[in-house]
């Protein structure tokens, strides 16, 4: 019945506080753990040892080249392209090219912002060995998760179950490869 | 087995993660059905296809099946216009701005109010399309490489128009989209039925919850309100400018931006009460969306009318001080002239019936604020109306003045809009959770909300 290498072990804790301590506890002995919660713990991925989160960088940049992207296009058509000398007024008419400017910046950071943060995340991805385990639908509804994955290099399914007891979670569940 | 931990949800009683999972899935999943819920459904479905027949015989004869003329050639779809922009700033306002500010009540109201701003743009976006002359040619707006080899007139509003409002539009519904997958989560691990699983889980990408994931999702969620903040300001301004830009006498005045910014949440402040205190009421949502919650939004209604108040006196004021022969006959004839019963209509909906919002008592009574709300949405249709038709009839010259009157298909359309938009959201409350429950189980858990 049960197989040699399961993909994890899975520990699932009835209040946040209890897996914030259950996460900075195998943070420092495992590398491959994960938790999961029905909303954003503060500091959780803190404890997991999470440190580059490069969403505002996408951002940032996707708002950079749709600002400039826009511009250069309205330089381009008003100066290069379609050039109409409307009573001796500047080609480069900057002043009426800054609202089309701000919107198209606004919606390029917000499409990288969307994007970067779902690709850095690595989703969309429908199926996660993850979803096998037994009740994991509570970790959307009132239920705290934390796993270690067996790709762990001190991962040993009965060692790590006893660590995984040592933090008195409400069971531990063994998910399937 | 330990109990959850439980925290009061505002003045309600003790509420837990599983509890709150339960009551807003079940609103999706079970789908309790309530008569007031089936009236509606009827009522904007007959509406719907009423603008659906307007749309067609429009699109058959023309915009002169209107009561356009010259020189108003803009009149109720252009109305309509402004009058949907507006309603949607108040979703936006709610759900980024005072994200930003920390005001944790928002919680129990932004769903519902971003849903609310998406269907009143999609309503809005549809109007100066119906009002082109040629509307299969509408995408002449967008800058494409084309074979006339004809760019847009980039030094025109009603360019920047389309670049506010479709920015707009896709910003909301990404925001909205990216605040529903944890919720989208919770509805596939809830679904029972196969269908449900999979549509669900479709639309959820995957979610896990997991704590890398809610890192980068509330970094995400906090630089969306960031962008969504300056973006529902610049929007309306530049509606305003497709008027402030022009030279009619009662358009070419600088406080429009904020005029319209202000009149804006104005009126989407009173389409979120007049949404809020029927679904409250028809859901068995009271512990969620609570009396304080309803006072607060009557409180920033009150706060805009009396902006708008201002705006009222500056614009009359300033058309005066300017000296302008042209400009004071616009305002006397506004305030005495053939439109006056419609500018002191708006003087009562919007200036007068809202001093009651003063009245605490008032505040924390839904029923009150529903007609306030009510009123208010009248006021503001009738504003834009006056705004736009009153300064076209009576331009420069004696000679080329013309009064407007609606014919029944400018009727038609306005009908027909607010019932789509209707029949839009009772839909968003039986297909999706109206209310953010991942956002409501961590107030839950970390601090009682909307103390006061």
């Amino acid at each position: 019945m049960k197989t040699a290498q399961p993909y994890a072990l899975l520990a699932e804790f009835a209040n946040p506080d209890t897996l914030l301590d259950a996460a900075r506890n195998c943070a420092a002995r495992y590398r491959d753990v994960d938790a999961y919660a029905p909303y954003a713990v503060d500091g959780l991925a803190e404890a997991l040892g999470f440190r580059r989160n490069r969403v505002a960088l996408f951002t940032l940049i996707g708002g950079i080249a749709g600002g400039a992207g826009i511009y250069f296009l309205q330089w381009y058509s008003a100066v290069i392209d379609y050039p109409i000398n409307a009573g001796g007024r500047p080609l480069n008419s900057w002043p009426v090219f800054v609202p089309p400017t701000f919107e198209i910046t606004i919606l390029g950071a917000a499409l990288a912002c969307f994007i970067g943060m779902l690709v850095l995340n690595g989703l969309p991805r429908l199926h996660h060995p993850i979803f096998n385990a037994a009740d994991f639908d509570l970790a959307s509804r009132n239920r705290f998760f934390l796993s270690i994955r067996a790709t762990d290099p001190a991962f040993d399914p009965e060692r790590t179950r006893t660590d995984l007891e040592a933090l008195q979670p409400l069971r531990i569940i063994e998910v399937p490869a | 087995m330990p109990a959850d931990a439980a925290v009061a949800v505002s003045s309600g009683p003790r509420y837990t993660g599983a509890i709150i999972t339960d009551k807003i899935a079940g609103l999706v999943l079970a789908r309790p059905m309530h008569w007031g819920f089936a009236v509606g459904l009827a009522v904007a479905s007959a509406l719907t296809i009423l603008l659906l027949v307007a749309i067609s015989y429009l699109f058959a004869k023309g915009v002169g099946i209107w009561g356009l003329n010259q020189p108003v050639a803009w009149a109720f779809a252009i109305t309509n216009f402004v009058w949907w922009v507006g309603i949607g700033h108040a979703g936006t306002f709610i759900s980024a701005f005072l994200l930003l500010l920390r005001q944790h009540w928002r919680t129990s109201i932004n769903r519902f109010a971003e849903a609310m701003t998406i269907f009143a743009v999609a309503m809005a976006g549809m109007m100066p399309i119906l009002h082109l002359g040629r509307p299969w040619f509408f995408y002449w707006l967008i800058p494409y490489p084309d074979v006339m080899n004809v760019w847009p007139q980039w030094r025109s509003p009603l360019i920047w128009d389309i670049f506010a409002i479709g920015t707009y539009i896709v910003v909301s519904v990404l925001f909205w989209y990216m605040g529903l997958l944890p919720d989208l989560a919770t509805l596939r691990d809830r679904a029972r039925t196969r269908g449900r699983q999979i549509v669900y889980g479709l639309l959820a990408l995957g979610w896990r919850g997991e704590a890398r994931q809610w890192h980068r999702y509330d970094t995400a969620y906090l630089l969306m309100a960031g962008l969504a903040t300056p973006l529902v300001i610049s929007v309306h301004s530049v509606v305003s400018l497709d008027f402030a830009f022009g030279l009619v006498p009662g358009w070419h005045s600088t406080i429009f931006p904020p005029y319209f910014v202000a009149g804006a949440l104005y009126s989407g402040f009173a389409m979120a009460l007049v949404l809020a205190v029927p679904m409250r009421a028809a859901f068995r949502l009271e512990e969620f969306i609570t009396r304080d919650h309803l006072a607060r939004m009557g409180t920033l209604m009150l706060v805009t009318g009396l902006l708008v108040t201002y705006s009222y006196l500056v614009e009359a004021f300033t058309a005066f001080y300017s000296a302008d022969r042209f400009e004071i006959a616009v305002i006397a004839d506004r305030y005495s002239g053939v439109y006056a019963p419609l500018t002191w209509s708006v003087v009562l909906c919007n200036v007068v019936v809202p001093q009651a919002l003063w009245s605490s008592r008032i505040r924390h009574r839904p029923i009150a604020l529903f007609v306030v709300g009510l009123v208010v949405l009248v006021g503001m249709w009738l504003e834009r109306f006056v705004i736009i038709v009153q300064s076209l009839a009576h331009d420069f010259l004696p000679s080329s003045w013309h009064l407007y009157a609606p014919t029944f298909w400018d009727l038609a359309t306005l009908a027909g809009s607010i019932g789509a938009f209707a029949l839009l959201f009772l839909l968003f409350l039986r297909f999706l959770p109206a209310i953010s429950m991942a956002e409501l189980r961590k107030e839950a858990q970390s601090e009682p909300l909307g103390a006061s």
